[in-house]
């Protein structure tokens, strides 16, 4: 038959983590226990329970993880209240990987990077992050800096902590927004976080999370002298076919699903400022 | 008519250069003469494009809500028939009745070039309104129409030329009464056994294409967020998903604006495939003038509905519905 | 170039539904949209503009694009599709026709809609000149020759006769099958007729309309023009223009749950409706401003970005006369197309 573009893959969920209390991380095989299909750090997938309906959602998990596909989901909406009361054993459907990814095998190689990410935004750059340690030496050294409302927002903490901390020339930093019992680490939102830590301006950085977040944080980075060719982050619009067809995911000229989601600041600066 | 128009513009500078209005809400010339639409004037070098003619058919009443909203006073010009509506807008509080200021503006009668091409004229280009006709010149020639042929449905059922409420008017000349009988195209439906009614009714109501316009352009349809556009409400829907469905949208909505429909006829007005939506909402003013007295939405900014106070003597379900289809 | 007489055009209609499936504009409840073909249809060629476009042949308002069944945890996918029959679609005007080519681009675009492309391959498509051009036609602005639409077939039709051209192997082949219903000839009359309905389209009102600007490079300042504003204030925010343009392409997907499992099905979708871009936490295009603003920008610069500078307008004029408020495309070329204007 035909490809079939519109049509989705069966997937089953086979483990269901709890990260915050509105984020939870599915883990997504195939009907036959395998990867769904291959993908790049910062593509999407659209997941649907059918019924409810589908939702287009980064793939959280590295595309070197060969044994099956996460995606970290925050309930916000119909879809993914529906998707957050699902079981382990439960069948979805999922197509994709759809949209551009980031440059790991291009822009980014040989670079410091520095990622920033605030509340469920550490989703996309978790597979981008756990992608460059898998190929480490092809990268310079790496700085993480995340944020959440509280501790119990910051989303894979025990990954972060266990894994990332340990690795070497690799930075993390983490902060809250507001004091709480049980919490020793930095306190602060993470624009005004950034522009303390007094980062290198010459590595290569990538931004995710809320609107404002991006905007003071992008501020920041400018007037430490970063440059936009060399800031990225991935946009979020309402999406229906992935493929750049339904029409509303545009800004400007580009389709979110096609073009992006992954965008550099001095490409975003060419478009409208409808996003 | 072209005194009309000057009066009103002349009256629209007065108000907004002595700052009395913030706006005044009319209608602004188009490309042909035929075609003007709805507009908002704010500065009096603005209203150079203001027109008022024979086929400003357009109910203003509901751009109210939105604009009674702004700051500042508003200024608009209303039909005799659009006055009901302006009443029941403001009955059901969408529009703040203080900020309105309401200019009550002559009415002869408006004109549908949807009719003039129907009559087989296409290409029109320009229309000429003289005291008892049009005369259309299109691209293959000249005809001359009487006004009658060509109103717009619903000024053949004009509810009269009393303003409802109003500030002020601009009435320069006598406004014709039209005496048609408002019911009889229900009549004629109600004639018909079931089979044909429903047959009626399925071959028209097939020919939308839920664009909606009905809808959006219904003063009576003032839902912040209508059910059909509602995801949680669990009938959203942009299409019909099955040829029963285009039928309970319209059917939905005429129960919903029963006893609220002031009937201005601009459902049908707009329809881009001539449905005579308008049947529907006068069916439910006739059953409910037989069932609970005649009443006419938007004569008054206040009081109760039928369908929304209860009497003893209401009419029973049993009196409403009859089998046999004798009263669907 | 073969001719058929008018009165026996019921007989060709007959004999190319007698193999397939035939559409055609036929008036139905007062008004004319293509339609299959049946004996007792009112078939209405003379009918410049059906109120829908025929791109519902390829791109239907509603279509059921599969099934699924659930059981337990488990889900079961049924593609519903069958296999597309071939049919003819008959009496495309020449902008109708244009605009396939702009829905081509997009859903024949890489990665490709299947659904769309099954049905465009299944067609046979039989163009008809246009003769009586009307005052909301602007097709000429977009290099469109109304008198030579092109297509599978083109069509001719006067006051006696129907003239028929094939223009390439399908039209060919189903030239074969119908014939034995033609004689030669109409050349000149065919000619005559093309030169006298060009004289009116170049005297058209909207003939002359200007692009100049509407250009990938003024993206950013088309788009912060503050007339918008003013061009969008009498917007109802319904679908009229879009339901009703043969261009128009965006589309919802969603299901449906029945008795017999749950239908995922795709249907048109506006750019102006209220929630075309909602999200559960956020919204890109909150004003009716900037979703009427997100309609003409595509159709005029976004559209022309991505495809070599081809427009998504082809001047049927069929927004300019159903526009509940009159509001339309030639309003927004006009206003900012040509000359500046903020």
């Amino acid at each position: 038959m035909i490809n079939e573009n519109l049509i989705p893959k069966i997937g089953v969920i086979t483990d269901i983590r709890r990260d915050t209390p509105d984020v939870k991380t599915f883990r997504v095989v195939g009907t036959d226990g395998k990867k769904l299909f291959e993908h790049m750090p910062g593509q999407c997938a659209m997941v649907s329970v059918p019924g409810a309906g589908e939702c287009m959602f980064s793939i959280t998990s590295s595309p070197t993880n060969e044994e099956y596909m996460e995606f970290s989901i925050k309930k916000c909406g119909c879809v993914t209240s529906i998707i957050h009361s699902l079981e382990v054993g439960q069948q979805i459907t999922v197509r994709g990987p759809y949209g551009r990814n980031f440059p790991v095998e291009g822009e980014f190689r040989g670079k410091d990077l520095l990622f920033i990410a605030g509340g469920i935004g550490l989703a996309p750059l978790r597979s981008v992050i756990n992608y460059v340690r898998h190929y480490r030496k092809n990268y310079g050294k790496v700085v993480v800096v995340y944020g959440a409302r509280s501790k119990d927002d910051l989303v894979d903490i025990e990954e972060i902590q266990s894994e990332w901390e340990k690795e070497p020339d690799f930075k993390v930093y983490l902060t809250i927004d507001r004091p709480q019992e049980g919490w020793d680490g930095h306190v602060g939102f993470v624009p005004a976080y950034v522009s303390e830590l007094g980062l290198d301006p010459s590595m290569t950085a990538v931004l995710c999370g809320p609107p404002i977040m991006i905007k003071f944080t992008l501020a920041g980075l400018l007037q430490l002298g970063f440059d936009k060719s060399r800031v990225y982050t991935t946009l979020e619009l309402r999406m229906k076919c992935g493929i750049g067809k339904c029409g509303r995911c545009n800004v400007g000229d580009k389709f979110v699903c096609k073009d992006g989601p992954v965008f550099r600041f001095d490409e975003l600066d060419e478009l409208p400022d409808e996003y | 008519m072209r005194d009309v128009e000057l009066k009103m513009k002349e009256r629209a500078a007065a108000l907004l250069k002595s700052g009395e209005v913030a706006r005044v809400i009319g209608w602004k010339k188009g490309e042909f003469y035929f075609d003007p639409s709805p507009a908002s004037f704010e500065t009096e070098e603005e209203l150079s494009e203001f027109v008022y003619n024979g086929f400003c058919g357009a109910n203003l009443s509901k751009y109210l809500i939105a604009a009674s909203k702004k700051p500042g006073k508003t200024a608009v010009f209303l039909k005799p028939c659009d006055t009901y509506s302006f009443n029941q807008l403001v009955k059901e509080h969408r529009v703040a009745r203080e900020n309105i200021l309401v200019i009550g503006v002559e009415c002869q009668g408006k004109l549908d070039i949807e009719k003039i091409r129907r009559k087989g004229v296409t290409g029109v280009t320009e229309v000429e309104e003289e005291k008892d006709g049009v005369e259309v010149t299109s691209l293959y020639g000249t005809d001359k129409f009487p006004r009658e042929e060509i109103l717009l449905e619903k000024c053949l059922c004009c509810k009269g030329k009393k303003f409802m409420v109003a500030d002020e008017t601009i009435v320069l000349h006598e406004m014709p009464e039209t005496k048609n009988d408002r019911f009889a195209g229900v009549e004629k439906l109600e004639k018909m056994t079931a089979e044909e009614r429903f047959a009626f009714w399925q071959k028209e109501l097939s020919k939308c294409i839920r664009c909606n316009a009905c809808r959006n352009v219904c003063p009576a349809c003032s839902c912040v967020k209508c059910v059909f556009d509602n995801p949680a409400s669990g009938i959203a829907a942009k299409a019909n998903d099955t040829s029963f469905e285009e039928q309970m949208f319209h059917i939905i909505r005429a129960f919903h604006v029963a006893g609220r429909c002031t009937d201005c006829g601009e459902c049908s007005r707009v329809c881009p495939q001539h449905i005579p939506l308008h049947l529907l909402n006068r069916k439910f003013i006739k059953d409910m003038d037989t069932l609970y007295g005649e009443f006419q939405a938007g004569e008054t900014a206040d009081g109760k509905t039928p369908l929304t106070e209860y009497t003893e003597g209401d009419a029973e379900p049993k009196d409403a519905f009859k089998a046999e289809g004798q009263n669907a | 170039m073969l001719k058929i007489a008018k009165e026996k055009l019921g007989g060709l209609y007959g004999e190319i539904s007698a193999s397939m499936p035939l559409w055609l504009p036929v008036k139905k409840a007062g008004e004319v949209n293509y339609a299959p073909y049946k004996e007792d249809a009112e078939v209405s060629l003379e009918t410049l503009k059906t109120v829908k476009s025929p791109k519902d042949l390829f791109f239907p308002q509603s279509e059921e694009m599969m099934r699924f069944k659930t059981e337990g945890k488990n889900i079961e996918i049924i593609d519903v599709r069958t296999e597309k029959q071939p049919f003819v679609l008959f009496g495309v005007k020449g902008c109708d026709f244009r605009a396939f080519d702009v829905l081509d681009n997009v859903f024949l675009d890489e990665p490709v809609d299947t659904y769309y492309k099954e049905r465009r391959e299944a067609a046979t498509v039989v163009t008809l000149a246009c003769s009586r051009p009307e005052e909301s036609c602007f097709c000429k602005v977009f290099g469109i020759d109304a008198t030579a639409p092109g297509g599978d077939v083109t069509t001719w039709l006067d006051e006696k006769y129907l003239y028929w051209q094939p223009n390439t192997r399908k039209g060919e082949a189903l030239t074969e099958k119908v014939k034995g219903l033609f004689e030669e000839g109409g050349e000149s009359e065919v000619e005559a007729q093309r030169e006298k309905t060009k004289e009116i389209v170049d005297k058209l009102p909207f003939s002359a309309l200007n692009l100049s600007r509407f250009k990938p490079e003024n993206l950013n300042e088309l788009f912060d023009l503050p007339v918008w504003q003013s061009l969008s204030e009498a917007c109802l925010g319904c679908g009229a223009c879009t339901f009703v343009c043969p261009t128009c392409q965006c589309f919802d997907i969603r299901d449906f749950r029945t008795n017999d499992g749950i239908i995922r099905f795709r249907c048109w979708d506006s750019c102006m409706y209220s929630d075309f871009t909602q999200m559960a936490a956020a919204n890109s295009r909150t004003t009716q401003m900037q979703r009427y603003r997100q309609r003409f920008m595509h159709k005029l610069v976004y559209y022309p970005a991505r495809y070599n500078g081809v427009y998504s307008c082809v001047g049927c004029g069929r927004c300019v006369n159903k526009c509940p408020q009159h509001l339309n495309i030639v309003k927004v070329v006009k206003t900012i197309g040509g000359e500046k204007h903020d």
